[in-house]
């Protein structure tokens, strides 16, 4: 057209992803889960974020919380039980092109998978990996879970859960090269969204603790942050997880801390008073695995062929 | 004077060096024309008493004049650098009358009387088993070059033997250079100086000479133990992704790896556990390019929930198995067969996969290869067997041509047809193409519960029986490319041994020896376990009786408690029986170390004589 330069014309992308190009299967969590909403959040930030459906990867163990990848339209690895990070890990190795979910739940990550986690944090593949703690293992119909209270009453503890729960912020906090640790609820969809978009963003393993609604079996585990927003503790920072204005309207106790300390970090995780929600640590320089796994992949044949020979003359006679 | 062939043995205290002399010598000899084959013998600590029996620590060389498939019997020539370690392998049937053994002989003036009692005490009952002792001043000699009395020793005895077997000076002095390659120069001089030194000193002071001559002609070969076959395997295949946990004896696949994968694009992980290994090498596989994992035994144990998963999934995947003594924790260092029906059938429920054997060093190499190409042709878990023994051992082989045509190929990004499910069964062979992540239209959840065509999961009679068939059938298809082995010596015959694994060079010497002497036997190595390779009713028919000979344990059938019903037999005698409802017969033992072919040519010559006084074949 007359005079119209090339900065000017509309650049409509050969494809366009809406929420439905994300929908797998009919989630079949009871109604009133945790886990639909953060199936929600996951596709509205691949919508968001236009990820080509085929580009985008769930991976799971075994649980209520590793039914997710069947409910995503894109590749997904629905695998052993506690047993997600290594098979999330291999993926990621020569694959840095995908975007990388892993749906656990508080046994498969930490307690069959707690080696794994331990060690996946460590090498810090670009990741996010959403913990769906509630408390208990609902699959299998009511066990007691490392993160159950004291005293709470399941099938194989019917006069009561003995041991202190587990605390996975304060444990993942200590591991080497842990470089984003955060924690979210899923009855708040604002802020679930805008972890795990920080989660996402961030170039390294994103380790999220959503406490997660589990109607069927502890329905009353979370019901007193539910019920009263001032035992929540929000952490703010403009490094930290985005507060949207209805978000600070419903949690008033709130408190400016820097991701980057780690210390305070730490502190935040350990006090009781409230639940501290939001991003505790953050290192965008930690170092990530998949600068050494993913060395060359560009190798063509022929440069592949001559070293083979090569290595083959070492050993000839 | 000039032989068919020779075993060496140096034997040691661990930490001398032994088994790189042996090692190093075992090179000069094969780039000299010769067969050889090495067995390493390792105690199972790192630092077991020095001057004990159990301590012995060292290596054997066979060496020929034609191509030398397994370990032999007693050997020819030792040197021994205390006479403690000697005991042991007299024991174990090493040596025989006329065995020379050069000894080091500083122990008979040790300042304790005891080591001076025991060294004399030694040596009267060596000289009366009718062995051949010479005693040897050698520390003396060596300690003038390196004054440090423990470094020096091995390169000194290698410099002994190079003069023995008249081995060429300038080409030990380059496989010298070559082994202390990443040290200094002045390293390097100094054992130089030392190979120099224990030549010289054989030269001047033994009246000992033999020659082996060279095989007549061959095509180029290469020399290396089964472990770095292993890796270059790994490495001609294409595959780029290993992922290990370190177990003894498969370890030294890694660091060789470790060295070297980097050169051709790989990446050798270390992972935290065994589990956290086959998942990352499942992980590496599901999205692009087959990737392997190596193990033993224990190793595979912990990793057969991830193999069923890869076989219920159908996602590529080669799992080496280095097997070692069991049960258990076992015998680390040492051979046994032991993981065969581990392999076969670990997993939880019918997890259908691929299982082949190694027979061979050259086997190692070739057979990753032919792993990863059935892995990505059947969409299953391949596993490789191996053994301590092909793992350590060193034996020149052909060298293998390299080509792009056995390199896997680029991970497949096309869009993925419109409407094809992700299993996509052929009715009849149940092969299926796979979706690789990326590729656009092909999303699907992989998933180990029961499921559909299109990895949907589900509970109904109908899909699960449909999978369990289709994941089976692929084993059948895999069996209908397999032609029927063959057997070594006649067609017909008395007995017939059938073996796997690294028993292949024994068990045949065993069978050449008998048929030398008139019996009728004959043998049958499979390399294929499963599917298991075809045509063996009818082979096994024309034999009296068939037999394993295997390094596993089985019941003796004369052991108390013990009748033809209860008795536990050995592995593959357990899946030949089942397979061929042939009345099959086993001998074992769990030495944990190779066996020799005068061991086996005794058990199967009482075995026919035997069968000698019948009528019918023997039960077993």
């Amino acid at each position: 057209m007359f005079g119209l330069g090339e900065e000017c014309i509309l650049d409509i992308p050969d494809r366009y992803f809406t929420l439905e190009n994300y929908e797998g299967g009919v989630a079949r969590w009871c109604p009133a889960c945790g886990d639909h909403a953060v199936l929600a959040a996951v596709q509205r930030i691949c919508r968001d974020e236009q990820l080509p459906p085929e580009k985008v990867m769930a991976v799971s163990g075994i649980g209520c919380s590793s039914r997710f990848p069947h409910y995503m339209h894109a590749y997904g690895f629905h695998g052993l039980h506690g047993r997600a990070l290594p098979v999330a890990c291999g993926i990621k190795a020569r694959r840095p092109d995908l975007h990388m979910w892993v749906a656990t739940g508080d046994g498969d990550c930490c307690s069959i998978g707690a080696g794994h986690w331990i060690h996946a944090v460590r090498y810090n593949m670009d990741m996010t990996l959403m913990v769906f703690d509630n408390a208990v293992y609902g699959l299998t119909k009511k066990q007691t879970s490392p993160t159950s209270p004291r005293g709470m009453a399941t099938n194989t503890h019917p006069r009561g859960a003995w041991l202190p729960p587990l605390d996975m912020i304060q444990a993942t906090l200590g591991f080497t090269n842990a470089s984003f640790v955060a924690r979210t609820v899923d009855w708040n969809p604002l802020h679930l969204y805008q972890t795990l978009e920080a989660a996402y963003h961030h170039k390294g393993l994103s380790f999220v603790q959503i406490l997660q609604r589990c109607p069927t079996y502890t329905a009353d585990v979370f019901l007193e942050a539910q019920q009263h927003p001032d035992r929540v503790l929000l952490m703010k920072h403009e490094n930290g997880v985005k507060v949207d204005d209805a978000v600070g309207r419903i949690y008033k106790n709130q408190i400016e801390h820097d991701p980057a300390n780690l210390h305070e970090g730490r502190e935040l995780a350990e006090q009781r008073e409230r639940i501290a929600i939001g991003l505790f640590y953050r290192n965008p320089d930690a170092p990530r695995y998949e600068d050494y796994t993913a060395q060359g992949m560009e190798m063509d044949t022929a440069a592949k062929l001559q070293a083979l020979e090569h290595e083959m003359d070492r050993f000839a006679i | 004077m000039r032989v068919d062939e020779h075993i060496v043995e140096i034997v040691s205290d661990s930490g001398e060096g032994a088994q790189k002399a042996g090692q190093t010598f075992g090179q000069i000899s094969a780039k000299m024309g010769n067969g050889v084959w090495t067995v390493e013998i390792i105690p199972a600590e790192i630092k077991p008493p020095a001057r004990s029996r159990a301590g012995a620590s060292g290596i054997r060389v066979r060496l020929g004049s034609r191509y030398v498939t397994n370990m032999g019997d007693e050997a020819d020539v030792v040197v021994a650098m205390n006479e403690q370690v000697l005991f042991g392998r007299i024991e174990q049937g090493a040596y025989k009358p006329g065995t020379v053994i050069l000894l080091e002989s500083k122990w008979a003036d040790d300042p304790l009387v005891e080591i001076r009692e025991q060294y004399a005490k030694a040596l009267g009952e060596f000289r009366e088993q009718g062995f051949i002792v010479h005693e040897l001043p050698l520390e003396k000699k060596f300690v003038e070059i390196a004054p440090e009395a423990k470094v020096g020793k091995n390169m000194f005895v290698l410099g002994m033997l190079c003069h023995i077997y008249g081995r060429d000076l300038d080409r030990a002095m380059d496989e010298v250079n070559a082994v202390f390659a990443r040290k200094s120069e002045k390293v390097r001089e100094v054992n130089r100086a030392l190979v120099r030194a224990g030549y010289d000193y054989a030269a001047g002071h033994l009246d000992l000479q033999f020659e082996v001559p060279p095989i007549a002609s061959r095509e180029p070969w290469v020399v290396m133990n089964g472990n770095q076959a292993v890796g270059l395997g790994v490495m001609a295949s294409g595959m780029e992704v290993v992922a290990m946990y370190p177990i003894t004896p498969a370890t030294s696949a890694s660091h060789y790896l470790g060295g070297v994968f980097q050169n051709v694009g790989g990446c050798l992980h270390q992972a935290e556990d065994e589990i956290a290994a086959v998942g990352f090498a499942i992980g590496a596989s599901y999205a692009g390019k087959t990737a392997c994992t190596i193990t033993s035994g224990p190793g595979l144990a912990l990793k057969t929930e991830f193999i069923g998963l890869a076989a219920m999934s159908e996602i590529p995947l080669v799992v080496v198995v280095v097997q070692r003594g069991g049960p258990s924790t076992g015998l680390p260092t040492k051979v046994e067969q032991g993981e065969l029906l581990a392999s076969l059938h670990a997993s939880p429920g019918d997890a259908p996969k691929i299982v082949v054997a190694a027979a061979t060093i050259e086997e190692c190499y070739h057979f990753m290869i032919l792993a990863r190409q059935m892995a990505e042709t059947f969409r299953t878990p391949v596993l490789v067997l191996t053994d301590a023994n092909l793992a350590t051992g060193v034996q020149p082989f052909n060298r293998p041509a390299i080509g792009p045509e056995i390199l896997a190929p680029p991970i497949d990004q096309s869009p993925w047809p419109d409407g094809k499910p992700p299993y996509d069964w052929d009715e009849e062979t149940g092969l299926s193409a796979r979706p690789i992540p990326g590729q656009r239209g092909g999303e699907y959840v992989l998933t180990g519960l029961a499921h559909t065509r299109w990895s949907k999961v589900a509970y109904d009679p109908h899909s699960n029986q449909k999978g369990c068939d289709m994941r089976s059938r692929k084993l059948a298809a895999v069996q209908r490319t397999l032609v029927p082995p063959q057997v070594h010596g006649d067609p017909e015959g008395d007995l017939l041994v059938v073996g796997w694994g690294s028993t292949l060079g024994s068990i045949e010497e065993a069978v050449d020896r008998l048929r030398g002497e008139g019996h009728a036997v004959s043998s049958l190595h499979l390399r294929f376990l499963s599917p298991l390779e075809p045509g063996l009713t009818p082979i096994f028919k024309r034999f009296r009786k068939v037999m394993t000979v295997e390094i596993n344990y089985s019941d003796k059938p004369d052991a108390p408690l013990t009748t033809p019903e209860n008795r536990r037999r050995s592995q593959l005698a357990r899946i030949l029986r089942e397979r061929t409802l042939v009345n099959v017969d086993c001998w074992s033992v769990i030495p944990g170390q190779p066996l020799p072919p005068g061991q086996i040519a005794d058990v199967l010559r009482g075995h026919l004589e035997a069968m000698r006084g019948e009528e019918a074949p023997c039960s077993a």
